[in-house]
């Protein structure tokens, strides 16, 4: 048995056996050929049985994913079937006597070659298309099996470098028990996709695939972060009883489903959910979530050829308002750009794109996309208690700016004869420094901040999160953050306004302490850590944590700052 | 041999999904069908061809079919990109 340590992701133990989302060596030799017929005969079976292949994909991807996403599929199929693809390789395999690996590869190459010439970004993207169904075909070639996630059917543990949004999309639900990866960290796209499927997940191992076959039976404890490969019948045995304890936990916690968040000395908080689509609203019920904190709607423009339409739109805001009966519900508009791409809207690439073209700033300069989203928004308003917030603000300015769009929206509809709510409260996300430190003056203007906390430690800290060997400066209890956590809930305040917080420190058992003492009115996370959290603010009484947080604000570092915290909670 | 000029409307033009419908349109049929661009012609029963092309709204676009139902082939193309919003 070996062991490996990671970075525990999401909650709660699985064991099942590895499924390794890994590609296969696809390397070959150039060879020359005897006969060539067969050669080709070798390759259109190849053909064939990848074609086979794809449709079943592509019929699964149909049910579990909607005929949207399964488009992708219905183009690869084609391109098995382009003649201006199989002919040339035909041609070389007769004419030239070699194998069908290197007249496939060679051919494929100056296909590639050509669409990432191009000067559209759309279009250098479908060179991923075409590379993509090469593999497939040469791996029929070669004999060995490209893993397929859409086909698992028993029970697994994923094992990959690391999972992408289209990757996770593929996974089916039932049968994916947890999943480790080498590389990302917890607030890595995996991680937080982990803890929306409520799935036991350990990232952050550097070696799981290197470690780990295919299956072997893993255990992956999302508690510590440890994952176990080909245990000893005593550890699985030990495991399983750290699983029915984690289970029994659960179900103690499930029993505050319908209680107020309420401290020891009766202050009340609100703890809502961070969801994606409507299809989380599920989660948010089953564990208690008092509203919706933050609805990241991205999701609505990624995996597709082409912007959602504002009718799409609005069926899935007014589903969530609908979904939340009356609870508030607060929609972040459109935060694309740094790490999610639209291959469609044909951004440049740059540089730093955390500090670039993004969120607010290109909503702002590409208006139609804004004013589409803000119409679905306005015209849902009146199905729940819709709240808008915009994301990145950096100036006031910029608010303004996205104020008066909204207003004449608003204005239009209402021209148009179509009734929009009046009491639809507008704040921005406080994730940038210059916003936090002006956070008073803000406060004049908007209804409501909500404190990113993922952006605003990498942009106070100037640590790219995304990069390994700077992790190491993501330090939520950092004084410096507290301090900023600390302006923005006191501007708030001042002005009788509220303040949330959506980042992943909002559900994080040390900081929730802290920010019980800081005064945070509204805590949204991972629905599935509401009820810890919950029983977590019943046990601590508001007036020692202000104590405590006066405390920490004056410490130098954050081990004193965690330190302070364990002594005083524990 | 039957041909035809459309304008295209879509605002994304002939991408993805337009591609593959006309792809696969074009493959139900025994005649050769081109489509041509900006002085290029491609084959239509090829999705890399098309692809290729990189067409944007407003394109002027014509399509050409070659063979014993090259008639039936250009109507069903015209009827598909018509049904689409796609061109006009």
């Amino acid at each position: 048995m070996a062991f490996l340590n990671g970075i525990a992701a999401s909650n709660g133990i699985a064991i099942a056996k590895a499924y390794r989302l890994v590609e296969p060596d696809l390397s070959f030799d150039k060879t020359t050929i005897e006969n060539p017929s067969a050669e080709v005969e070798r390759f259109r079976n190849a053909i064939a049985k990848a074609k086979s292949e794809l449709e079943v994909i592509r019929d699964r991807a149909k049910v579990d994913l909607g005929p949207d996403k399964a488009a992708i599929f219905e183009a690869h199929l084609l391109v098995l079937s382009d003649p201006e693809l199989n002919s040339p390789i035909e041609d070389k395999i007769q004419a030239e006597k070699v194998n069908a690996e290197s007249a496939l590869k060679e051919t494929a190459d100056m296909f590639v070659m050509m669409f990432e010439q191009m000067d559209n970004e759309y279009m250098k993207e479908r060179a991923a298309d075409i590379r993509d169904v090469t593999k497939r075909v040469l791996a029929h070639l070669l004999g060995v099996q490209l893993p397929n996630p859409s086909m698992i059917a028993e029970e697994v543990i994923i094992v990959s470098e690391d999972l992408t949004p289209s990757d996770t999309a593929q996974l089916n639900r039932q049968f994916v028990k947890g999943f480790t990866t080498n590389i990302g960290g917890r607030t890595s796209h995996s991680a937080i996709m982990a803890r929306s499927l409520e799935i036991p997940a350990v990232v952050g191992t550097k070696s799981a695939t290197e470690e780990i076959n295919n299956g072997d039976l893993v255990i992956v404890d999302g508690l510590k972060g440890e994952v176990h490969i080909n245990p000893t019948p005593e550890l699985v045995a030990e495991y399983r009883n750290v699983h029915e304890q984690f289970e029994k936990q659960k179900a103690e916690w499930a029993k505050l489903i319908n209680e107020p968040s309420v401290s020891a000395d009766g202050h009340h908080v609100e703890l809502v959910a961070n969801i994606g689509t409507p299809k989380d609203l599920k989660g948010v019920i089953e564990n208690g979530g008092e509203g919706v904190g933050l609805y990241r709607t991205e999701f609505l423009y990624m995996g597709r050829d082409q912007m959602p339409s504002e009718e799409e739109q609005f069926e899935a805001y007014k589903a969530v308002l609908e979904g939340m009966a009356g609870k508030p519900v607060v929609v972040r508009t459109l935060d694309i750009g740094g790490d999610k791409e639209l291959p469609y809207l044909n951004l440049p690439k740059e540089m730093n794109p955390f500090l670039g073209f993004r969120a607010i700033r290109l909503c702002l300069e590409e208006q139609d996309i804004f004013r589409t989203q803000l119409r679905a928004l306005l015209r849902a308003s009146n199905y729940g208690n819709l709240k808008i917030m915009f994301p990145m603000i950096a100036t006031l300015g910029e608010f303004r700016d996205a104020k008066a769009i909204l207003e004449e929206e608003k204005q239009k509809l209402v021209a148009e004869g179509q009734t929009v709510s009046d009491h639809i409260e507008l704040g921005i996300m406080v994730e940038i420094p210059s916003t936090a430190v002006l956070a008073d003056q803000f406060a004049k203007e908007v209804d409501f901040f909500s404190i990113g906390t993922n952006d605003l430690i990498q942009y106070t800290m100037a640590a790219d999160r995304m990069n390994q060997r700077v992790s190491y400066l993501y330090q939520p209890y950092s004084p410096s953050i507290l301090r900023l956590v600390k302006m923005v809930i006191d501007a708030a305040h001042a002005e009788g306004k509220w303040a949330g917080m959506c980042g992943e420190m909002a559900g994080d058992e040390t900081a929730i302490p802290l920010l019980l003492g800081l005064g945070l009115d509204e805590f949204s996370m991972s629905a599935t850590s509401i009820l810890k959290a919950r029983s977590l603010i019943k046990n601590l009484k508001k007036s020692d944590m202000e104590k405590l947080a006066q405390e920490v604000i004056n410490m130098q570092t954050t081990d004193q700052v965690i330190a302070a915290v364990n002594a005083a909670v524990k | 041999m039957a041909e035809k000029t459309f304008q295209v409307i879509a605002d994304t033009g002939i991408h993805a999904r337009p591609a593959t419908l006309l792809v696969q349109t074009a493959s139900r049929y025994n005649s050769e069908v081109s489509l041509e661009y900006k002085g290029k012609t491609v084959n239509l029963k090829s999705i890399m061809g098309v692809m290729s092309l990189g067409i944007g709204k407003g394109a002027d676009i014509k399509i050409i079919a070659e063979g014993s139902d090259a008639d039936d082939a250009l109507n069903s193309l015209e009827e598909l990109l018509k049904k689409e919003g796609l061109a006009e």
